[in-house]
């Protein structure tokens, strides 16, 4: 009998810390770490229990955030779900929009102006960097250093952010990607200005290099912390950053192939060990190749609509069936699986959040570290709530 | 003669302060202590919170405003600024935290969500706005607001915070013994919150059906 | 990649007798599903992932979805005779049946090894109210530990040999499956200034209608 038959810990009027007796460790404590705690990124929760700083068990809980998307997107039109969809994963706005977009256009077999699809990777790549960067901030958070990486971190976001204002209206919530295409066509002006930030951002990168990868701390804290392996990784569906960190070789932008990937030349950075260092490296080296898919894509930007002219928006009343579109986004596969029966509104419409699945494997993660490394594997994650609780 | 003692105006104070005196009110005193060193809790829900964070680095800077530190623990901090959707799971902890808070707090609701349940009104585990259980000072719209917008609704704070007086009736909760500050706690029940709203705090306004639309 | 009929004749070789039908889709996606009985759907899933060739050992995506009880109405035409002994009249007779609607779950899977997919399954259960249980595939994807869960919190439908079923995104005190296309709402209501449609009609359940005051007349000059 491993645990008592005390007041459950996730009662509300139950205490933070309780004790429990476990016949293998002797005495043990429960923690319950959040749902407001300074590090865990949103309205998280973790009871984790502990053998004197030693993580024994440690259980998410999760639906602080649980906001019913699902359901109202049942009950609303295809194009009033896509401000919706900005709210998910609400740091990259624009990667969320395509891949609500691939599944709509994939349920209704609606093709995309090259124009589109050049703009749709130049936001993709964009939405990345920011996000990359914040993470990269934020994980410096937890480790301890309290402001300085992450104000450098959103000084480039204040950056990007002025663009999607430009193009989009909205600093985060862009509602910009449509079905058959984009919403407002960049002017050259907009273009020039993504130009300039895409040549500055490298310097960016190279300071904050300099100041975080050679740093005998952040090694320490990171190097050997929360190792993963590639089968247990790919058994749980893990995706995104947290899975090349392992070594698989998966990035749907190379696999699936999806818009005009194909036709830009990147490398798909590969970590060797799992665990958090690797993590943060690949991110790092993302930003890298996000920098070289930019330039190819604003030099290579061709002419033409930026929306398929036989798009129809209003009415749009796709034909019964159903569709699974997913994308490449910064924190991994995101998807959407939509069940349509002919009518404005789909049947059944369901988000695959990256966020949420790639947390099945934080319990394997943290097993034997010390609550200490527990923030910072949880940092290197990287979850957004709005994400995993939906 | 008259018993009145005549008024100093705001002209002769300023001249007097350029010549190095400073003539003030206790009350004057003490709220612009307390206005100019608001300091929020680290607290943030969901996207608004983002903003929140936008704020609080180095384009728009919350800390020239006072809020120089995001404080972790509810007991050292004195604002509550509520970023993002309160969902029914979220609101026994926002108001336990609201309860752990000493006096003398505020509380800003920031962005849609907070203020009425947002664009995610009809769910079943929204709270239709964290008005329904913890007194709000002020109320941002926006979704998300922009972080001037929060820098803006925090200068109204400390307007309003500068206007209270230190005695009487209309002085703030700290400094009345005839009020109880605490919230109740909602528990989980079956099917919603219960209590799904505190009566003490937000009543349904009356009657909102238009004639022309009965 | 083989096709859906394909792969059906391969898994129907495996596994003679267990009940495995194509479920097309006819929108221009032609994603096409395997629609499998609960019985043999673990073994089926254990295959799928482990033989070469296939080796999709990626679960991608766990789905609920809630097919309602449905009303049809058949009409069949009657002869009936005239007890007079004239001509037998034809009669228009409507019989109205429920079909039992049904929980679903539907599974996307891909091969990270292979680079292939989707192969998409579905599980149906019996009915809606006390056949709700399935087979977990959890045993063989470990993702799908987390999205069953929500399948069970939202949708109701029991996974029989998960390692730990109990709710994940409402609080374990809970007793409603939210996203169930038959779940009310409770009643917390929401006020608007200027409220319409569904947020009329509500607010007209709590809220009567204010009296007209007659506004007095201004006399003509």
């Amino acid at each position: 009998m491993s645990v008592s038959d005390l007041t459950p810990l996730s009662a509300p009027g139950g205490s933070t810390v309780r004790a429990v007796h476990d016949e293998f460790h002797g005495d043990l404590l429960e923690v319950s770490m959040g749902p407001h705690h300074p590090s865990t990124h949103g309205v998280f929760r973790m009871i984790v229990t502990l053998d004197g700083e030693t993580i024994v068990k440690l259980k998410p809980v999760f639906g602080y955030l649980h906001r019913n998307h699902e359901k109202l997107g049942e009950n609303t039109s295809y194009l009033a779900s896509m401000p919706y969809t900005d709210r998910l994963d609400y740091l990259n706005s624009m990667t969320n929009n395509w891949a609500y977009a691939i599944a709509v256009e994939q349920l209704a077999g609606l093709a995309v102006p090259e124009r589109a699809e050049y703009v749709r990777v130049i936001l993709a790549e964009l939405t990345r960097l920011l996000n990359h960067s914040c993470l990269a901030g934020f994980l410096m958070q937890d480790c301890g250093c309290s402001g300085t990486p992450l104000m450098y971190a959103f000084r480039e976001r204040e950056k990007i952010l002025d663009l999607f204002e430009a193009l989009s209206g909205s600093r985060m919530m862009c509602n910009f990607q449509r079905f058959g295409g984009c919403r407002v066509d960049p002017s050259a002006d907009w273009l020039a200005g993504a130009q300039r930030l895409t040549d500055g951002y490298g310097a960016f990168l190279d300071e904050f290099e300099a100041l975080l990868t050679g740093n005998e701390i952040l090694m320490a804290r990171t190097q050997g912390v929360g190792r993963l392996s590639p089968e247990l990784a790919v058994s749980a569906g893990v995706t995104g950053p947290v899975l090349r960190a392992t070594g698989v070789a998966h990035d749907l932008r190379k696999v699936d192939g999806y818009g005009v990937y194909p036709r830009f030349d990147f490398r798909v950075p590969l970590g060797d060990h799992g665990d958090t260092y690797d993590r943060y490296m690949i991110r790092i080296l993302e930003m890298r190749e996000s920098l070289k898919i930019l330039q190819q894509a604003l030099a290579g930007l061709p002419g033409g609509p930026i929306m398929d002219p036989k798009a129809k928006l209003r009415g749009f009343r796709p034909k019964a069936g159903e569709a699974y579109g997913r994308i490449e986004g910064p924190k991994g596969e995101i998807g959407f699986y939509l069940i349509s029966d002919g009518s404005p509104n789909p049947y059944r419409y369901r988000v695959r959040p990256p966020s949420f699945i790639n947390l099945t494997i934080l319990e394997d993660m943290c097993l034997g570290r010390t609550v200490a490394d527990a923030v910072i594997i949880l940092g290197s994650v990287d979850i957004v709530l709005g994400e995993v609780d939906r | 003669m008259s018993d009145a003692a005549p008024a100093i105006t705001q002209e002769e104070r300023d001249d007097l302060r350029r010549n190095g005196i400073l003539l003030t009110s206790l009350e004057e005193l003490y709220n612009w202590g307390r206005s100019h060193s608001v300091w929020p809790l680290n607290f943030g829900l969901a996207c608004c919170a983002i903003e929140m964070i936008a704020a609080s680095m180095a384009r728009y800077d919350i800390a020239r405003f006072g809020s120089e530190v995001f404080r972790p623990s509810p007991r050292q901090a004195d604002l509550l600024i509520v970023s993002g959707t309160v969902t029914k799971k979220m609101a026994p902890q926002v108001v336990r935290l609201w309860n752990q808070m000493p006096e003398p707090k505020y509380c800003i609701a920031m962005g849609a969500c907070a203020i009425s349940g947002g664009p995610f009104k009809q769910g079943y585990n929204v709270l239709k706005g964290i008005d329904r259980f913890i007194p709000v000072d002020i109320y941002i719209p926006g979704c998300p607001p922009r972080p001037e917008a929060l820098l803006y609704g925090l200068v109204q704070l400390q307007a309003k915070i500068s206007g209270q007086p230190i005695s009487g009736p209309d002085a703030p909760r700290h400094l009345r013994t005839d009020i109880e500050c605490d919230c109740p706690v909602p528990e989980f029940g079956a099917h919603d919150l219960e209590p799904p709203q505190n009566p003490a705090v937000w009543q349904p306004p009356a009657a909102v059906v238009r004639p022309d639309k009965a | 990649m083989e096709t859906v009929e394909q792969l059906r004749d391969r898994l129907l070789a495996r596994f003679p007798g267990a009940g495995i039908t194509v479920v097309t889709n006819p929108s221009p996606a032609a994603q096409h599903s395997l629609l499998l009985s609960p019985a043999t759907a673990r073994d089926i899933a254990r295959f799928l992932r482990d033989e070469p060739g296939l080796q999709f050992d990626q679960c991608s995506n766990v789905t609920g979805v809630d097919w309602p009880d449905k009303e049809i109405v058949e009409t069949t035409k009657v002869t009936l005779p005239d007890p007079a002994g004239g001509p037998a009249k034809v009669v228009e007779q409507k019989s109205k049946r429920t079909e039992p609607g049904c929980l679903e779950v539907v599974y996307h899977l891909y091969s990270i090894a292979l680079r292939h997919g989707p192969v998409i399954l579905r599980l149906r259960t019996a009915n809606r109210t006390d056949q709700v249980t399935l087979p977990s595939l959890t045993p063989v994807w470990r993702s799908c530990e987390f999205q069953e869960r929500e399948v069970f919190d939202l949708y109701g439908v029991v996974f029989d040999g998960h390692p730990d079923l109990r709710r994940i995104l409402m609080w374990d005190g809970f007793k409603d499956h939210p996203m169930r296309r038959d779940y009310v709402e409770p009643d917390s209501y929401e006020w608007e200034p200027t409220p319409h449609g569904e947020v009329l009609a509500k607010a007209r359940q709590h809220y009567p209608a204010p009296a007209v005051v007659a506004t007095p007349e201004v006399p003509k000059p």
